[in-house]
C-alpha cells in the first residue's frame, strides 16, 4: 500500500526494464475487421499491429475512443480470430487454444458486467479456479489456498465474506483482479481497469499491477485512456489511432508532443520526468477554434 | 472458513434432508383421499405387498393404493423434478432469475406440440413426448431471439416476449381443441393448467424416469460451468467455459425435461420458478447443489400441491396447476418487484 512517491523513486527507468528474458507474447501483423454482415463493407478495421511483450513487462494500449484498443485486447485474449497475422503466447496462437488451456494462461479483467445472483467476494475469487477443475468438481484445499493468496496479493482479504454488490467500486475492481490472479495466468489483460475509480484507487491498482509484474513475473497489458498514468507505470506503450498502430515503444519514445496532439486532438505539454518517464500536461483549449 | 465450502458431503446431506421430507409428504399423500387409510393400515399393507405376501393385501388397498394413488404420486415426483430442473436450467441459460418454462411459454409450446402429434399420428409410440420436446425447443429458441435487443439479452424484453408467446400458443391450443373437440383428447384444462389424474401405462412411467435422469444428469455435468456462466458469457469464456457447448447441453436438456413433463401432465405452471428460488434461499445459488435440491424440492412441491388439489374441496378435484399458480404467481410478483427496487 505504498504511495506513488516511493514507488516512482524505487523503480528503475523503463529502459532498464526492457530486459532479458524471452518474448512471451508475440503480436505479429495482427489485424481485424468488424462488419455488420458478411460481404458488407467493414464498419471498423484494426490494421496490422505488431509488438512483443516478455515476462515482468507492463504494456499500456493507448488511444482515443474507437481507436481499436478493445479489439486489440480481445485479439490477444483469443476471443476473436485475427483477420491476418498471428498472436502467439509462448509459440501457441491464442485463438486456437481451447478455452480451458487459454484461461489457465491468460486472465482478462473486463469492464463490469452485472451480477444477477448475489455472490460473496470469496466465492467470486474461487471462480478463478474454474479452468483448473473438471466439470462437476469440488474445489480442493489447494484451490482455497490459491484464492486466499490472490485476495492477499490485492490486499482484499477483509472482503472475503462481503457481498459483491455491497462493496465499493475500487474494492470490487481489486476482487475482480484477485479472481484473475487465482487463474494463475502468465498474462494479465485489463480493459480500462481504472475507469470509475477515484485517483487514489487508480494509483493503488496500478501500483499493485506494477508490483505483480516486477515480483511475480506477470506480463501485464492494460487498455487505458490515461496518458499520465500510462507514462508513469508502463514499460511499453502501444499507441492506436483510428484502427492504425502508430507507434510502439517506451513512454519516452512514444510521447512526442506533435504525435500525441494529432492523435488526441488536444494541445498537450510533455516534459521529462524522473527516471526518463515523460510527464503529460493537459492544457485545454484556450483559443477555441 | 466463513465462506461456506461446498463439498460432496454437503450436497449429499442436503439431498438426504429433502428426501426425508419427500417421504413424509408421500406418506401423507398416500393416506389422504376419498377413502382414508390409517398409517397403521398403510404400513401393514405396504409391508405385505413388498414382502411378497400380496395375497393378504385387501382389494380396496390394491385398487386405491397400487393402481391409483401410488402411480399418481410417482408421476408427480418425476414431473415436479423435471420442471424444477428445467426452470433452474433456463434461469442459467437466459441469465434471468424469473425464467420458468410456464412463464416463458415453453410449456405451452410443448403442449401444442403434443396436441398436434396426437391429432396427426396418435398411433406412433412415444410421439407425444417427442413432439412436446420439439415444441418446447422451438418456443425457447423463439423467445430467446425475440427477447434480444442489439444482440444483448434484455431481461424485461425477454419476459414480455415469453408472456406474449405463451398467450399466442394458448390461443392456438384453444383453437385446435375447440374446433376438433370430437376427437379423443383430454380436455383444454389438462393442457393449459396441468393435471396429474391421467393414468399412464407403466412402461411410459419408466421411460419418463429414464429420460428425466438422462436430461437432468446432463445439466448436472455442466453445473460448475453454469455458476460461472451466470457472471456473463464473455466472462465465462475467459474462465475456460466452452460457452457454446454448455448452452447447447442446457438448452436441449431443459427442453427435453419440459417436453417430458408436459406430455404427461399438461402445462403445470410456476414450479420451475418457485422451487429453484426457494432452494437458493435455503441452500445457496451454487448449481452443483441447486440442481439436485431443485429436483427433490420440485417433487415435494408437486406431490404436496396435488394432494391439496384433490382433497381441499373433495370429492371435486382441482387441477394441480391451479394450486401451483396460486402459490407461484405471488412469488413471481415479489421477485419482479424486488428486482425493480
Amino acid at each position: 500500500m505504498s504511495g506513488t512517491e516511493s514507488i516512482t523513486e524505487a523503480r528503475p527507468g523503463p529502459s532498464a526494464q526492457r530486459h532479458s528474458s524471452h518474448v512471451r507474447l508475440n503480436v505479429e501483423q495482427a489485424s481485424y475487421a468488424y462488419s455488420a454482415r458478411k460481404q458488407a463493407a467493414p464498419l471498423f478495421t484494426l490494421e496490422a499491429t505488431t509488438f512483443q511483450a516478455g515476462e515482468r513487462e507492463f504494456v499500456a494500449i493507448l488511444g482515443p475512443n474507437a481507436s481499436g484498443k478493445s479489439t486489440l485486447l480481445r485479439l490477444i485474449a483469443g476471443a476473436i480470430a485475427p483477420l491476418s497475422g498471428r498472436i502467439e503466447l509462448d509459440g501457441f496462437e491464442t485463438y486456437h487454444l481451447d478455452a480451458r488451456t487459454r484461461a489457465q494462461r491468460i486472465a482478462l479483467v473486463q469492464q463490469e458486467s452485472p451480477l444477477i445472483f448475489p455472490i460473496l467476494a470469496g466465492d467470486f475469487v474461487l471462480q478463478g479456479r474454474h479452468p483448473h477443475g473438471r466439470s462437476l468438481w469440488f474445489e480442493k484445499d489447494e484451490d482455497f489456498a490459491i484464492a486466499e493468496k490472490a485476495l492477499a496479493q490485492v490486499g482484499a482479504e477483509h472482503l472475503r465474506d462481503r457481498w459483491m454488490h455491497e462493496i465499493s467500486g475500487g474494492e470490487k475492481q481489486r476482487v475482480v483482479l484477485a479472481r484473475a490472479l487465482a487463474q494463475q495466468p502468465l498474462v494479465l489483460l485489463l480493459d480500462e481497469p481504472t475507469l470509475h475509480l477515484d485517483i487514489r484507487a487508480q494509483i493503488d491498482l496500478l501500483c499493485r499491477l506494477r508490483h505483480l509484474a516486477d515480483e511475480h513475473r506477470y506480463t501485464v497489458i492494460e487498455v487505458t485512456h490515461d496518458l499520465g498514468l500510462a507514462a508513469e507505470f508502463a514499460d511499453q506503450i502501444v499507441l492506436l489511432h483510428r484502427g492504425k498502430c502508430l507507434r510502439v515503444g517506451t513512454p519516452a519514445a512514444v510521447y512526442q508532443r506533435e504525435l500525441l496532439e494529432q492523435v488526441f486532438e488536444v494541445p498537450l505539454g510533455i516534459e521529462a520526468g524522473p527516471a526518463g518517464r515523460p510527464r503529460v500536461i493537459v492544457q485545454g483549449r484556450r483559443e477555441e477554434m | 472458513m466463513p465462506v461456506k465450502r461446498l463439498t460432496l458431503r454437503r450436497v449429499l446431506w442436503s439431498c438426504a434432508l429433502l428426501a426425508t421430507v419427500l417421504l413424509g409428504i408421500v406418506a401423507l399423500a398416500l393416506r389422504l383421499g376419498a377413502v382414508p387409510f390409517s398409517f397403521g393400515d398403510l404400513g401393514q399393507n405396504l409391508w405385505w405387498f413388498v414382502s411378497g405376501q400380496s395375497e393378504k393385501v385387501s382389494t380396496d388397498f390394491r385398487l386405491i393404493m397400487v393402481d391409483i394413488r401410488l402411480p399418481r404420486i410417482l408421476l408427480g415426483i418425476v414431473v415436479g423434478a423435471a420442471l424444477s430442473v428445467a426452470g433452474a436450467g433456463f434461469q442459467a441459460l437466459l441469465r434471468n432469475p424469473l425464467a420458468d418454462p410456464y412463464v416463458l411459454g415453453v410449456s405451452s409450446g410443448a403442449a401444442l406440440g403434443a396436441i398436434l402429434a396426437l391429432l396427426a399420428a396418435p398411433a406412433v409410440p412415444l410421439i407425444t413426448p417427442a413432439a412436446a420436446f420439439l415444441g418446447a425447443a422451438a418456443t425457447i429458441a423463439a423467445v430467446y431471439f425475440l427477447g434480444r435487443r442489439q444482440g444483448q439479452l434484455d431481461s424485461s424484453t425477454l419476459l414480455l416476449a415469453g408472456i406474449v408467446t405463451a398467450s399466442f400458443l394458448t390461443a392456438m391450443i384453444m383453437f385446435l381443441m375447440t374446433s376438433l373437440a370430437s376427437r379423443d383428447l383430454r380436455g383444454i384444462s389438462f393442457w393449459l393448467m396441468g393435471d396429474l389424474s391421467a393414468s399412464l401405462p407403466r412402461g411410459l412411467l419408466w421411460i419418463l424416469i429414464t429420460g428425466f435422469f438422462a436430461a437432468a444428469g446432463a445439466i448436472l455435468t455442466t453445473a460448475s460451468d453454469l455458476n460461472v456462466l451466470l457472471a456473463g458469457e464473455r466472462e465465462a469464456m475467459h474462465l475456460g467455459v466452452n460457452v457454446t457447448r454448455v448452452k447447447l447441453v442446457v438448452y436441449i436438456s431443459a427442453s427435453v425435461l419440459t417436453g417430458l413433463a408436459v406430455s404427461v401432465s399438461g402445462a403445470i405452471g410456476y414450479v420451475g420458478l418457485l422451487v429453484p428460488h426457494v432452494m437458493r434461499m435455503l441452500f445457496g445459488s451454487d448449481y452443483r447443489l441447486l440442481i439436485p435440491t431443485s429436483a427433490l424440492g420440485g417433487a415435494i412441491a408437486i406431490v404436496l400441491a396435488d394432494t391439496l388439489a384433490r382433497t381441499l374441496i373433495a370429492p371435486t378435484q382441482l387441477p394441480v396447476g391451479a394450486m401451483t399458480a396460486m402459490a407461484g404467481a405471488p412469488v413471481f410478483i415479489y421477485l419482479l418487484r424486488r428486482r425493480l427496487a
